[in-house]
Parts: structure tokens; C-alpha cells; sequence
């Protein structure tokens, strides 16, 4: 069982005047088994929640829960993450086999002969042959590097992998590569796993379920096709919209407005400054008000969308 | 590792060996000739050089020469030792704030700042005060002076360290504070603390000489550099060589420690006195080029009218014969959008900034034919051709943050094309910038024209260089990955930016992008570049249903979109994009291909025309005419 | 990437909001280093081994005069008594007798201030005004790989004339130009031809070290895509060069700046003495040897401040040229 729950999660960054919430109540569940696309923009807090998952930034409210237990932070790390760069997260004066081998628990390999083979078994896993692990990260590709990336979160035999846009710095034509092997280790392995891009198209392929950040807020919850055939929330509508090559490009032109300060997020509903059908765009109509009074809650709609204006349904 | 080739440059080896001997000398120099050196001669006192004494004697009649050779070891010994304690000092209270938490840490930091704001031997001074005068006194002084500017750098380097992304990889493995620190942070800025050490004991050997002469160092009858030189000073005018033979070794000493330790920087590949560390192939202003290459297929592509651009056998190279663009072809017409498709190593941006005269030595652009508007550029420079490029060619470039001049205001980076090409007056440029602004729908333009570039966010500096282009009237607008650095939905305000500007004036439009869906969607054509050369050309709206090349096909393929089957594998190109200094003989392409034969291994493929005006570039182009529609490549292993 | 974090400065705008908070913590800063320094000073004194009132009378000295003599000077009191007088007499401009000659430090101080601004100050102008236009232009000339051999010999130059010491410099000058072809005075301060040498001797080091970064710098700026965007707006070179990268290289430059113009204020030290020039360098080496504390303390404040105040005026230079930088945090 590896449930990984954000309750309520917070992260803020300075002091309170001048400060910034990064994430700013998050709830959210990345069931067993289960890939939860996060999908945001710039300043949507989506790489400080993966960060906070994983202790490396402390949380200034809330809990984050494996199987309802906190996160333990000392012995075995049953969550591991894999990070963009591939060229900043290896050290550049370890050999590869050296970097997987550190991340191997005492416990389960004892003994040089023993770490060298369980280094070698994971660097299969990975599509890798065994040798490469003598060579030092500069003599590979930035595919190769996150595969040995994938392979160091794995020695740590995690329940949870958090993937931070693992493949957005690598060439379109090697992203496929990764990208299948973290499906296939996922569904052999029974992980869950917290996918988070940028990138649509990426989301929709690897993950079960998606959620859609918008300045440090969930604002749509769902599984992957309902969300994506039938979004709820406008600024879901409007990321499918600037998808390249979507049906929905050719629509009329989306305000050009002011961007948001994420230091002061707006009063109300934080998108509504930019919503195609808020109080900017309809400033007549009385209902438009609540856009800038009050936030929206997800419980109740559909998708959990956090808009006023979403399809309810009933919180089952 | 790198170190072996330090010594193979002459500056390296030549101040490698200095330093060797100098070494040497300190150790041996004493026992062979400490005797001479000390050897009291009361009859030949303050003589001048002679053959008995090359270097005259002192108030006493000792040797010079030999006192000199001698003194080595005291000088050379002293400055190390002031160094070790400078730098183990400096080390301790740069690692403070990683090794005992951040309040503390803060405190050591702040105290390091302060103490570093001042020079070293006024720290020196007040440590020899405190100390007291002597050797011993000295050697703490200087010690404790190098210590603040050794903190302050091992605090920065430590700190930029310690934010990267395997130190925080390595804590989630597990890996505990003492480890981390050990084995990760400290081999990590190992290299620029040698060699910053290096040069400090540079320092601390100039800091000795300079407090013994004037009296607080080294206490007679001990003697190094700087007290033979502050003893030879009262009798310059009579007896010059008793000043300047230790000066000369101060200085031979000191230099060899300076040029050791950057030579060693150089080496290792940090920014030193001698330049920056120098990047690849990169953009600048054009050669003249001229001379053709080997005949090529003349097959350019279909042009309606005048072309606003033609090019024809485009070649870039860099010296080490390095040709990252290998003969590119094509025509864009007036209001056509056409575009450039590649992964890294395709050589597309090139391609761009070599249209945009844009390269400068060492690279150098050769080229049939390119003309711009009916203007020939391969000629030389004229004023009126830079005018009618800086009005009728605006180019837009990836990175927004660092595409523009960081201390110069918005509105006056715009201003000053109208002022420079056309003429106008400040206050008239300045009114038509803010226009131009509000054109590409930047909010308060007026008040953002003051503002500068820092206080854009990404995609308004990008939609204001876009508006830096149309202070002219652009007939081309060359566009090389404008949103690859932006978010998707700043990206779709700016792709229609670009179009409305294109509808609206009817500028073409060149845009170059890794990005196969953004090109397919906004261009009329569609180029797919791959190491140096075009290799398909076709119209964008017959991606999907006539691309030949096996490259595009798999580009295609790989490239999921919100259609992409989630239950199939995604197909992946084997192998990595070519890099342009290693290329194979005959096409490029036939190490990743599945069509590859022994043809496509032994020649390189023509870019030939077919009836309906696309061209492509492959022995096998006809192998799909049977499967019109694009298959799902399993292309072998993904290895 | 942290687009939230990245993003934060964008948004503050510069307006009205950053210079007073820039300029509060500046001051803010410059006050703290002000208080250490005078604290430092203070406790120069008391850490020194030993009974600094019988080392300056000597070891014959009569007890009972030695305890007049700190009576006198108050060194009986208790410590933190002695500080709040220490402050207060700083305050109101008393900073105490030599102990050697009994005349007030601050008209020795007043005396021979002046004496090493000249030295100081000169030499700062020279310095400047060579490096940076040599500087620039050669980075200019030997940009992208041009003219290797200029470049070389700019380098090594610069590197060897950076690493000699002001006082070999000017022990070098005074043997050249003094002694040998006797074009000026071997020492002291006379006429403007005494000036020469010694103004010489201390700008040749931080000329060269300066202009040796002036180009470093300013290659590095052209390398920068702006630089690339200027010269697609196909501004005419001398634009580029001076609109586009000179500003953005000198702001590098004057960090670097800063810390030479300290060093030239330490240099002065070395300097007076090889030509007995009577400004403080000379003083505080002789208060030194002299055991004269309180004249030592008096010059180390002094060249403390003197330090404090270059580098306020550097970061307002700094503030001014690169409007980032006020909101950048230290």
C-alpha cells in the first residue's frame, strides 16, 4: 500500500508582509498504484509541492501522509524523486555506479560484491548495461543520465516517485525512451507516482489521473479523459486551448492581461483577473461578482473543479 | 584529471618549472650556502658587485648574492605557512553555515562580509599590533588577513554547490551531513580553492616582503626577502644591487606562484585574467562569403512572385572543420510563413543567425546565393543595406531574460532603431515605441516604456522585442524558438501575435522551432533540418499524410499529442541526434534509420523535388508510397 | 525551474519602493561596520600581551611613574568603563595623546591626512583613467580570437606589472629615475615633480590589475545575447560598444574597482615609506615600532573608515548603473 497524501499543505517562502505562498492548502491524494499527473504553469508552486513531498522544503502548514502515517524522514526514504537536469542531478565527480550505490540501503546489500550486484540488476532495470557503471556522468547522453537518475530513485526500493519534468530538457526524439520506460517500471513495479509537466500531451500519456495548479490552488481533480475531454475549470479549458495543434486554437483571443503577482494573488477567485468568462469579460453580469469576492471551493463540482460557475456534483 | 594538461601550455610549464626550482633553492639553498651567506667579512663592507661577491656586500661584508639564494627558504616557508593557516581559517568559516545551521551561520557570514570589506594588510597591521612585531606576529597577521576573503569564496562556492540538484538527491538517498559535505560539496569546489590558494600564497609572499621591509616582519638576525630589501633601501643611491636583487626575487617568486595558479585555472576551466571561458559556436556579424561550394540538386523550393528571402547552398563552419550547417536551400515568399524543424546538433538556429549576418569569427558563412528583399548580402556591408535590415528584418531570439539590455530602459532599446534608421527625433521615437508597445498588447505601455527589462515578466519581454521588430516596416521576421522558454498559454498569445502581425502587413514569417506540433500549426511549410541539412520540405497542412522522410516520420511519431494511443509504447528514435563535429560518411540519418542500406552508408542523398513542389532528401523516399498514412515506428531496442 | 521565485523581482516594480529600503539598509550596513571597526579598534589595544604603557616608556621606566602613567590614561578602569569613555571621546573628536611625543592625536592625524589623500586619490584617478579605456579596447581588438599575439602580450604584461608590489615599483622607479637619470626627487614632498613617482608607484599595480579586468569583463559582456540583439538592430558599432556594453561591463568593474581603491589605500603605507612621504603610511609603521598605541588606533580608524567609505560609494555606484542590484539582496 503507498497512499501519499497532502492535507491542507502549505509552503511559504519569507516573511509574511513581503513573503510568497508558494502552495497555498493543497489537497490531494496520489492513490496506490496510481500516476497523478500535475500539470501548471510558472509560479503555479507545482515543483515546491513535489520539493515539500519529499522534505526538501519544510511545509509552514499542514501534513503529508504515506498510508496515513507522516512521511518518515530518517532510515528508509519510501519517496523518491528524479529531477529535470540531468546534467545537475548526478555529481559530476562520482562514477554512475558509484551515485546508485549510495542509494542503496545498508540494510539490503552488505558488502562490495553484493552492492555491485544489486547496482548492476538495477542498471537493467533501467535499460542500461551493467559496464556502463565504471563511466562518469559526462560521458553520457541527457537520456542516459535520467534513465541512471530513475535507476538511483529505485535502489532506494520507494513506494512513491516523484518526477519533476524529468523529460523537458531532453531532445523530443529521446523523451520517448524515458518516458516508456517510467511507464513500464511503474505498472511492473506497482508505484505510485506524482508525474509533474508542463506539457499536456506528456501528462495525458503517463498519467491515470490529472491535476491542474494554478498559483499554489488544485483547481480541477480528475481521471485523465474526463478531465481532458470535459474540463471544468476555465483555466483547464484555456491549457487545452494553447495546446499546439488543438481543435480549439482557432477561438477568439484570450485577454492579454496584466500577469499575476504571486506575491499578491488577487482578492476572490485567483484566476479571475484572467478568465474568459469572468467579471472582466462579462462586467455586467451580477452573478460575476462572487469571482471577486470569493474563493472558490473544488468540493461540490465536478473534477473538484474550483470554480463557481463548474457542474456540481455531489461529494461522494 | 585536467591537471596533466596544465603543464602541456607553455605558460603552465614554464611556471610549473619556476616554481619547482624556487622550491627546490628553499630547500637546498641553506644547507649548501648558509655558511657564505653568514660569513662576517669586516674588510670589504658596502662593496658593489665584484666577481668575488656578484652582488656586493651588506654593512657587515656578507655576501648579498648568497643571503639572497638563502633567504628563500625563510620568505618561501613563511608565505606557505600564512597561507595553510589563511586558508584552513578561511575553510572553517565558509563550511560554518552548512556545518552549524543557519542562525549561527548567519552570524559567521555576516562577521566574514564586514572583515572582508577591508584590504589585507590593514588586517594584516592590526594583527601585528595585537600579535606584536616578529615573525611570529607577522605569520598570524597575514594568516588571519587571507582568512576573510578565503571564507567569503569558499562560502559562495560551497552555497552554489550545495543547491544543485545531486546534493538534494543525495540527502533523499540518505546520505548523512558529514558524508554530503566529504564526499559531494568539498571535491566539488576542490578545484577553485587550490587554485585560488595557489595564488594566495602569491599574496602572502608579497605580504611578507612588504611587512618585513618595513620593519614588522622578520627581526634581525633572521633575514627573508623583505628585510634584505628594507636593509638595502638606506643605501640605494651607492649600492642599488643590495635593494633590487631581492626585490627581483620577490617579484620571480611571486609571479611564479600567480602564473602557476592561473595557469592552473585556465586548465581546469575557470574564468581567469586571460577571458572567459570560451563558448562554442556562436552568433556575431557575417564575413563576406562568396565562393560556392560543390554543385548541389538546384532543386530550391516553389516561390510565388518575388521571395522575400532566397537561399541557396548555405554553409556555416568553424575552425577544427566543423560545419554545422552543410548546405541549406530554401525561399520564403512575401507573407509566407515558413518553418524550421530540428532537434540539437540540426543546425536550424545557425541557419537563422546566418541569414540574419549575425555570425562572427571564427565561424564563417558561405553561401550560393542569399538575398534578402532582392538585396545580395553575400557582398560587403553598405550603410544603406544596414539600414534597410535594421527596418525591413526583425529578429526575435529564445531567451526573453537575456535578449535584452539589462541597464538600458524598455522604450529607449526600442526608441533606438527609429532614431538610428530612420531619422526620427528622440521624443519621436519614443512615441512611436510606446505605439508599437501597445501594438503587440503590452498594458500600460506608457508606463512600462520607463520601466526596465527585469520588470517584464518572460512573455512580455518576448512580445517586446517582437514590438522592437515592427518600429520598421519588417518584411521578414525571423523567429528562432521565441516561446521554447515560455509557459504554453504565454505561448499561444505570442504564436498569435506573430500571426495577427502576419495577416495584418503581410510579413513573412521564418520561425525556427524543435517543437513539430507549434510549427505544424502555425506555418504554411514546413522544413525539417537534421545535421546541417534540410532534408524534407513540404506544405504543413501534409505533415500527417505525405511526409517521406524516415526522420520526419519518426519525429512525428515520437512526439505525443492529445491523440497519441496511451496503450501503445511511444515510438523512439534509437541512437542520439548527430553531433555536428562527428559526422558519418554518407546520410547522416542511416545510424537511427530502419531503411538504412549499404546506398544510404556509402552516399549522402540529394534534397530532390517531386511534382507537387516537396522535397526531400532520402534514397528510400518512395518506400511509403504505399502507406500514405505516418505508422507507429517500433524502431528495435530503445537503446 | 522556480518560475515563482524567478519571476519575484519582476514585479517589484522599481518606482519610489526600492531606493529607500536600498538606501535605509545600505546605511544600515554602513553603521554596523562602523561600530565593529571602532570596536576592533578599541580592542586592539587590550589584546595586545603585555602592559602597553611600560612597553612604550621602556623597561627602566619607574613603577611609579608607569602607574601615573595609567592612571592618566585610565587603563585602571574597568573595561567596559573604558569603552564608554573610548566612545564618547570619539564622539566629541578627542581621540587621545601620543604617547610618545604628548601632542593630540587628531593634529597628527589632521597633519598628515592630507598628505596621503593626494598620494591616494591620484593615484586613483591615474589608474582609472588609463585601465578603462585600455581595457575596453582591448577587448574590443582581440574579441572572438583576434590578433593572439596582442593578446598575449597585453596578458602578460598586465599579469606581471599586477603582481609586483607598489613599494618594488617604487623602489624600482626611485632607482631609475631618481638615482640613475635624476628626472625627480629620491623622497619626501616638495614641489609637483615629488609627486610623480610616488602617485606612479602606487597606480601601476591597480592599473594594470583593473584594466587586465575591464577586458575580462567586457568580452564576457559581448558574448551576451543582448549585445547580439543590438547588433541585429544593426546599430552602427560604436553604439554597441558604448551604449550596449560598456555600461553592463562596468558594473562588474566596479565591484573589482572597489576592492583595488581599498588596496590602494593600504598601498599608501608602503608607499610613504620608501619616500619618507609624510602622511599617515609613514606614521603608523613608526607608531608601530614606537609602541604609541594611541596614534596606531587613531590611523587604523581612520584608514578603517576611510575603506567603509569606498565601498558605500561603490554600491551607490553600482545602485546607479544596475538597477537590479537594489533589489538583489547581499
Amino acid at each position: 500500500m503507498s497512499r501519499l497524501t497532502f492535507e491542507n499543505v502549505t509552503v511559504r517562502f519569507g516573511g509574511r508582509r513581503r513573503g510568497l505562498t508558494a502552495v497555498d492548502g493543497v489537497d490531494l491524494t496520489v492513490p496506490d498504484n496510481t500516476v497523478v499527473g500535475l500539470v501548471g504553469e510558472s509560479g503555479s508552486g507545482k515543483s515546491t509541492l513535489a520539493r515539500a513531498a519529499v522534505g526538501l522544503t519544510p511545509l509552514s502548514g499542514g501534513r503529508i501522509l504515506l498510508d496515513g502515517a507522516p512521511v518518515p524522514s530518517h532510515g528508509r526514504r519510501p519517496l523518491q524523486m528524479v529531477f529535470q537536469d540531468p546534467y545537475s542531478s548526478l555529481d559530476p565527480r562520482m562514477t554512475i555506479g558509484g551515485t546508485i550505490a549510495e542509494a542503496i540501503p545498508r540494510r539490503d546489500a552488505t558488502g562490495a560484491p553484493a552492492r555491485r550486484a544489486e547496482v548492476a540488476r538495477l542498471l537493467e532495470l533501467v535499460d542500461l548495461p551493467a559496464d556502463r557503471a565504471a563511466l562518469y556522468p559526462a560521458q553520457l547522453s541527457g537520456g542516459q543520465r535520467q534513465r541512471v537518475a530513475l535507476a538511483r530513485a529505485l535502489a532506494g526500493r520507494p513506494e512513491v516517485i516523484i518526477a519533476d519534468e524529468i523529460t523537458s530538457a531532453l531532445d523530443v526524439s529521446i523523451q520517448g525512451t524515458v518516458l516508456n520506460l517510467v511507464r513500464d517500471l511503474q505498472r511492473r513495479m506497482r508505484l505510485s507516482m506524482l508525474f509533474i509537466s508542463h506539457n499536456l500531451a506528456v501528462v495525458r500519456y503517463v498519467s491515470d489521473v490529472i491535476a491542474v495548479m494554478y498559483l499554489g490552488r488544485i483547481v480541477e481533480y480528475g481521471p485523465a479523459d474526463d478531465v481532458l475531454s470535459d474540463p471544468q475549470h476555465p483555466y483547464t479549458q484555456e491549457l487545452l486551448a494553447a495546446v499546439p495543434g488543438s481543435a480549439t486554437a482557432a477561438e477568439d483571443e484570450p485577454t492579454v492581461a496584466e500577469p499575476t503577482d504571486p506575491h499578491h494573488p488577487p482578492a476572490g477567485c485567483r484566476f479571475h483577473p484572467r478568465c474568459p468568462i469572468g467579471p472582466l469579460v462579462h462586467p455586467d453580469r451580477p452573478d460575476r461578482r462572487a469571482c471577486r469576492e470569493t474563493e472558490p471551493v473544488g468540493d461540490g463540482h465536478r473534477h473538484r473543479a474550483a470554480c463557481h460557475f463548474a457542474v456540481p456534483e455531489p461529494v461522494r | 584529471m585536467r591537471w596533466g594538461g596544465v603543464l602541456r601550455t607553455p605558460v603552465g610549464a614554464s611556471a610549473a618549472a619556476l616554481l619547482a626550482a624556487i622550491l627546490l633553492l628553499a630547500l637546498v639553498a641553506p644547507v649548501l650556502w648558509g655558511d657564505r651567506a653568514d660569513a662576517v667579512d669586516t674588510r670589504a663592507i658596502l662593496r658593489g658587485p665584484s666577481a668575488e661577491h656578484w652582488m656586493g656586500t651588506d654593512n657587515l661584508g656578507r655576501d648579498i648574492f648568497f643571503r639572497v639564494l638563502v633567504a628563500t627558504r625563510m620568505s618561501v616557508v613563511l608565505a606557505l605557512l600564512a597561507t595553510g593557516i589563511g586558508v584552513a581559517t578561511g575553510l572553517l568559516l565558509g563550511t560554518a553555515p552548512l556545518v552549524l545551521g543557519a542562525p549561527v551561520g548567519r552570524l559567521v557570514t555576516a562577521a566574514v562580509n564586514i572583515a572582508v570589506a577591508f584590504p589585507g594588510l590593514l588586517l594584516a597591521l592590526f594583527f601585528a599590533v595585537i600579535f606584536g612585531v616578529g615573525r611570529t606576529g607577522a605569520l598570524l597577521a597575514i594568516g588571519f588577513a587571507i582568512a576573510p576573503g578565503f571564507a567569503r569564496l569558499t562560502h559562495t562556492l560551497v552555497a552554489r554547490v550545495a543547491g544543485l540538484d545531486f546534493i538534494a538527491a543525495a540527502r533523499l538517498a540518505g546520505v548523512g551531513r558529514g558524508r554530503l559535505i566529504v564526499r559531494h560539496v568539498l571535491p566539488n569546489v576542490g578545484e577553485p580553492l587550490i587554485v585560488n590558494a595557489t595564488i594566495a600564497a602569491g599574496g602572502a609572499l608579497l605580504a611578507f616582503a612588504g611587512l618585513s621591509f618595513l620593519g614588522l616582519g622578520v627581526q634581525p638576525p633572521a633575514y627573508d626577502w623583505g628585510r634584505l630589501l628594507g636593509d638595502g633601501l638606506g643605501g640605494i643611491y651607492v649600492h642599488p644591487a643590495a635593494a633590487l636583487a631581492p626585490g627581483v626575487a620577490v617579484v620571480v617568486a611571486g609571479l611564479a606562484f600567480n602564473l602557476f595558479g592561473e595557469a592552473l585555472a585556465k586548465g581546469i576551466g575557470l574564468p581567469t585574467a586571460w577571458g572567459p571561458v570560451p563558448r562554442g559556436p556562436r552568433s556575431g556579424a557575417t564575413r563576406e562569403g562568396g565562393t560556392s561550394m560543390s554543385p548541389r540538386a538546384r532543386a530550391s523550393g516553389a516561390s510565388a512572385g518575388d521571395p522575400v528571402l532566397a537561399v541557396d547552398g548555405l554553409q556555416v563552419s568553424f575552425p577544427g572543420g566543423v560545419r554545422p550547417v552543410r548546405g541549406v536551400g530554401f525561399t520564403v515568399g512575401r507573407g509566407e510563413a515558413v518553418g524550421i524543424v530540428g532537434e540539437s546538433g540540426s543546425g536550424k538556429s545557425l541557419t537563422a543567425l546566418a541569414i540574419g549576418q549575425l555570425i562572427e569569427e571564427p565561424g564563417q558563412v558561405r553561401a550560393d546565393r542569399l538575398e534578402f528583399l532582392g538585396e545580395n548580402l553575400l557582398t560587403r556591408p553598405t550603410p544603406a543595406r544596414r539600414r534597410l535590415l535594421g527596418t525591413s528584418l526583425a529578429m526575435v531570439f529564445q531567451d526573453p531574460t537575456t535578449s535584452m539590455n539589462p541597464s538600458q530602459r524598455v522604450g529607449r532599446q526600442l526608441a533606438e532603431v527609429a532614431e538610428v534608421h530612420q531619422g526620427m527625433s528622440r521624443r519621436q521615437a519614443l512615441a512611436r515605441a510606446v505605439d508599437r508597445l501597445r501594438t503587440v498588447r503590452i498594458p500600460a505601455a506608457g508606463r512600462r516604456a520607463r520601466q526596465f527589462p527585469h520588470e517584464f515578466s518572460g512573455g512580455m519581454r518576448q512580445r517586446a522585442t517582437i514590438g522592437m521588430g515592427l518600429m520598421g516596416s519588417p518584411a521578414l521576421i525571423i523567429a528562432d524558438e521565441p516561446t521554447t522558454a515560455l509557459d504554453v498559454t504565454v505561448q499561444r498569445q505570442v504564436l498569435r501575435l506573430l500571426a495577427g502581425i502576419r495577416a495584418a502587413d503581410q510579413v513573412a514569417i521564418l520561425l525556427i522551432s524543435h517543437d513539430i506540433a507549434v510549427v505544424g500549426q502555425v506555418c504554411d511549410r514546413v522544413l525539417v533540418m537534421y545535421a546541417g541539412r534540410i532534408v524534407e520540405d513540404l506544405p504543413a497542412a501534409e505533415l500527417r499524410t505525405h511526409a517521406r522522410h524516415p526522420y520526419t516520420r519518426a519525429l512525428l511519431a515520437a512526439v505525443p499529442d492529445m491523440t497519441t494511443d496511451r496503450n501503445q509504447p511511444l515510438a523512439a528514435i534509437p541512437g542520439r541526434p548527430a553531433d555536428p563535429a562527428r559526422l558519418p560518411e554518407g546520410c547522416a540519418f542511416a545510424p537511427r534509420c530502419p531503411l538504412a542500406d549499404e546506398l544510404c552508408t556509402r552516399s549522402d542523398p540529394q534534397l530532390v523535388a517531386d511534382d507537387h513542389g516537396r522535397r526531400v532528401a532520402c534514397w528510400h523516399a518512395d518506400a511509403w508510397a504505399d502507406r500514405p498514412a505516418p505508422v507507429v515506428v517500433r524502431i528495435g531496442d530503445p537503446r | 525551474m522556480t518560475g515563482a521565485t524567478a519571476d519575484a523581482g519582476t514585479f517589484r516594480g522599481l518606482g519610489d519602493s526600492a531606493w529607500p529600503r536600498f538606501a535605509l539598509r545600505r546605511l544600515g550596513r554602513l553603521l554596523v561596520s562602523v561600530w565593529v571597526l571602532v570596536t576592533a579598534a578599541f580592542l586592539m589595544i587590550h589584546l595586545i600581551p603585555g602592559d602597553p604603557v611600560r612597553a612604550a616608556l621602556g623597561v627602566a621606566a619607574p613603577p611609579a611613574l608607569v602607574e601615573a602613567r595609567r592612571e592618566a590614561l585610565g587603563l585602571n578602569a574597568p573595561l567596559w568603563l573604558q569603552y564608554g569613555r573610548y566612545l564618547r571621546d570619539l564622539v566629541t573628536g578627542d581621540l587621545g595623546s601620543s604617547t610618545i611625543t604628548g601632542l593630540p592625536v587628531s593634529q597628527v592625524i589632521s597633519d598628515r591626512l592630507p598628505a596621503t589623500l593626494e598620494l591616494a586619490v591620484g593615484a586613483f584617478v591615474l589608474a582609472v583613467a588609463v585601465s578603462v579605456p585600455l581595457g575596453l579596447g582591448m577587448a574590443v581588438l582581440t574579441r572572438g580570437g583576434r590578433r593572439r599575439r596582442g593578446e598575449l602580450a597585453f596578458t602578460s604584461s598586465s599579469v606581471v606589472l599586477a603582481a609586483v608590489p607598489e613599494f618594488l615599483v617604487a623602489v624600482g622607479l626611485v632607482y631609475v629615475f631618481s638615482v640613475a637619470l635624476g628626472w625627480a626627487p629620491v623622497a619626501g614632498r616638495s614641489g609637483p615633480g615629488s609627486y610623480l613617482l610616488p602617485v606612479v608607484a602606487l597606480a601601476i599595480g591597480p592599473a594594470a590589475a583593473l584594466a587586465r579586468i575591464v577586458r575580462v569583463e567586457t568580452l564576457a559582456v559581448l558574448q551576451a545575447d543582448y549585445i547580439r540583439t543590438a547588433r541585429a538592430k544593426r546599430l552602427p558599432n560604436r553604439l554597441v560598444y558604448l551604449r550596449h556594453a560598456l555600461p553592463n561591463a562596468l558594473t562588474a568593474t566596479i565591484t573589482i574597482g572597489g576592492l583595488l581603491l581599498s588596496g590602494l589605500v593600504a598601498g599608501t603605507v608602503l608607499v610613504e615609506n620608501v619616500f619618507a612621504w609624510p602622511g599617515l603610511g609613514s606614521t603608523i609603521v613608526q607608531s608601530i615600532l614606537a609602541k604609541d598605541y594611541p596614534v596606531v588606533q587613531a590611523v587604523v580608524l581612520v584608514y578603517g573608515l576611510g575603506v567603509l567609505l569606498v565601498n558605500l560609494a561603490v554600491d551607490v555606484a553600482l545602485a546607479l548603473l544596475d538597477p537590479r542590484s537594489t533589489i538583489r539582496e547581499s
